[in-house]
């Protein structure tokens, strides 16, 4: 009887976040488009979400391009394929571990830092401060941190992708000698429209989920301090879950048009 | 938008009753603010006080009663009419609620910048009087957390009054802080009072803050107004509980 009593509490519970999770999402795409906007504050955020993720996402990038490419060798020479590997790594790169691996490391680091942070704030009545001053905080501190995320997290796609195929050229010249017209030409040889859009699209769903999911978990933050730190984790841990939620779906649909 | 004045209150609360799950914290609570009085609210911890003056300002919304400021129904009131009201209530929040991603003079021009009202040189100079009547102008550079805690009540004040608050809401002004720096929030309050003219609502259990600037008290006990009266009255209350306060 207590089982049964827990778990309807738990669906209970469940519900009522995703009820809350859908009432905050509704207030963000009223607040949006209506002036004014907070240019000043988006452009802050944008530069701490992409410029200061640059270094952690490169690195990823560049030793994902190059371990793929040396794990994936020795089987293609097994097969005679091993001029195969440029192309193999690109389309594996673009259309799917340089989105979620980027995506992955952005819900670790920009989601925990805006669940921590609006939390923080919240503790410290800083946003009771904003909105007795006439300010209104949901635009002020939410809309520029879900655009900001939902507008980086592409371009650090991109710059990701980039970056892992330069770790890649790397790897195919340890064992043999490619020069980078050659590799880039393969590269591009292989890839096409319908590997690369729907590749961005699903980083801006990635970007605007990890922006939403972060700023939920930080503006609903309850407990004081230890609050804050519950809200940190649970933004990486939600928008973790939800990388991989919209990855499945994204491509189910790409399959539908290929 | 206009708001209204249709009385001599700046603020009027009439029973109001707000509860958090089963908890009960205020009843029937009424009280009233007049033109230019600093009204000292007493109680013990936990017993409604801030929720009282979070009410006042529409932070949080009473299960029933009426508050009233400077005649306007807070409950009433849509966003733009609610912001209105805001802009002429100051209220100091018990941590100063600093901005903390931004120095003190951010912090001081960021409430003048969102209502794009002054600009350039009138702005800088707006700053520095705020913290020149707070006796800071050093720290106008520093971010808040290289501030002591009394520091931060200061600006936090100053980032307040830079506004021209009408009526000010303090809440436990003096929490945390040692006797003297309490002291000086304390002639601080009243020096605001005489030289804006405000009328004040003082969230305190800090007795010699209370001495230092009540111009009438109220204490609070289970939910409702207990008891009302100057510091002396009080001090001699035939209630020992109410008594217990001054001692």
């Amino acid at each position: 009887m207590n089982q049964a009593n827990t778990t309807v509490v738990a669906f209970r519970n469940f519900f009522q976040e995703v009820g809350q999770l859908t009432s905050f999402l509704v207030k963000f795409f009223k607040q949006v488009f209506v002036p004014p906007y907070e240019f000043d504050e988006f452009a802050k955020q944008s530069f701490i979400v992409g410029y200061k993720s640059l270094p952690l996402v490169g690195i990823t990038g560049f030793i994902m391009g190059l371990v793929l490419t040396i794990q994936l060798r020795p089987t293609l020479v097994d097969f005679g394929a091993e001029s195969w590997l440029p192309a193999m790594v690109a389309l594996s790169i673009i259309r799917e571990i340089g989105p979620v691996i980027t995506a992955l490391i952005c819900a670790g680091k920009v989601g925990s830092g805006i669940g921590a942070e609006i939390a923080s704030m919240k503790v410290t009545e800083q946003i009771d401060a904003m909105e007795v001053s006439g300010i209104n905080p949901f635009k002020y501190i939410v809309v520029t941190r879900i655009v900001a995320t939902t507008l980086m997290i592409p371009l650090l796609v991109i710059f990701s992708d980039f970056i892992a195929l330069m770790g890649s050229f790397l790897a195919v010249n340890i064992k043999s000698d490619v020069s980078i017209t050659l590799f880039i030409t393969q590269v591009f040889d292989s890839l096409d429209f319908m590997d690369v859009i729907p590749s961005l699209i699903k980083a801006l769903f990635f970007g605007f989920f990890i922006g939403l999911i972060g700023c939920y978990k930080g503006y609903t933050s309850s407990n004081g301090t230890e609050g804050v730190g519950a809200s940190a984790n649970s933004a990486v841990v939600v928008a973790s879950l939800l990388v991989f939620i919209i990855d499945m779906i994204a491509a189910q649909i790409t399959s539908l048009f290929t | 938008m206009e708001t209204v004045k249709t009385n001599n209150y700046e603020v009027e609360v009439k029973n109001l009753q707000i509860s958090f799950g089963k908890d009960d914290v205020l009843t029937d609570l009424s009280l009233s603010l007049k033109k230019g009085e600093n009204l000292v609210v007493l109680g013990k911890s936990g017993s409604g006080k801030s929720v009282l003056i979070k009410c006042i300002i529409g932070l949080i919304d009473p299960d029933e009663g009426t508050i009233m400021v400077q005649g306007n129904n807070i409950s009433e009131q849509d966003d733009n009419n609610l912001n209105l009201i805001r802009s002429k209530v100051g209220f100091l929040f018990q941590s100063a609620a600093l901005y903390d991603s931004m120095t003190v003079r951010e912090n001081l021009e960021f409430p003048l910048r969102r209502q794009n009202t002054v600009k350039g040189k009138k702005l800088t100079s707006l700053v520095e009087d705020a913290l020149e009547n707070v006796g800071l102008s050093d720290v106008i550079d520093k971010m808040p957390s290289e501030l002591s805690g009394g520091m931060r009540k200061r600006v936090g004040l100053a980032r307040t009054l830079i506004l021209k608050p009408e009526i000010m809401l303090y809440d436990e002004p003096t929490t945390g802080l040692d006797p003297i720096t309490s002291t000086e929030i304390s002639s601080l309050i009243v020096h605001i009072q005489k030289k804006y003219k405000t009328s004040s609502i003082i969230i305190t259990h800090d007795i010699a803050c209370t001495k230092n600037v009540a111009d009438r008290i109220i204490v609070i006990r289970d939910g409702v107004c207990a008891a009302e009266g100057t510091y002396k009255e009080l001090e001699n209350s035939g209630d020992p509980w109410i008594r217990s306060f001054f001692e």
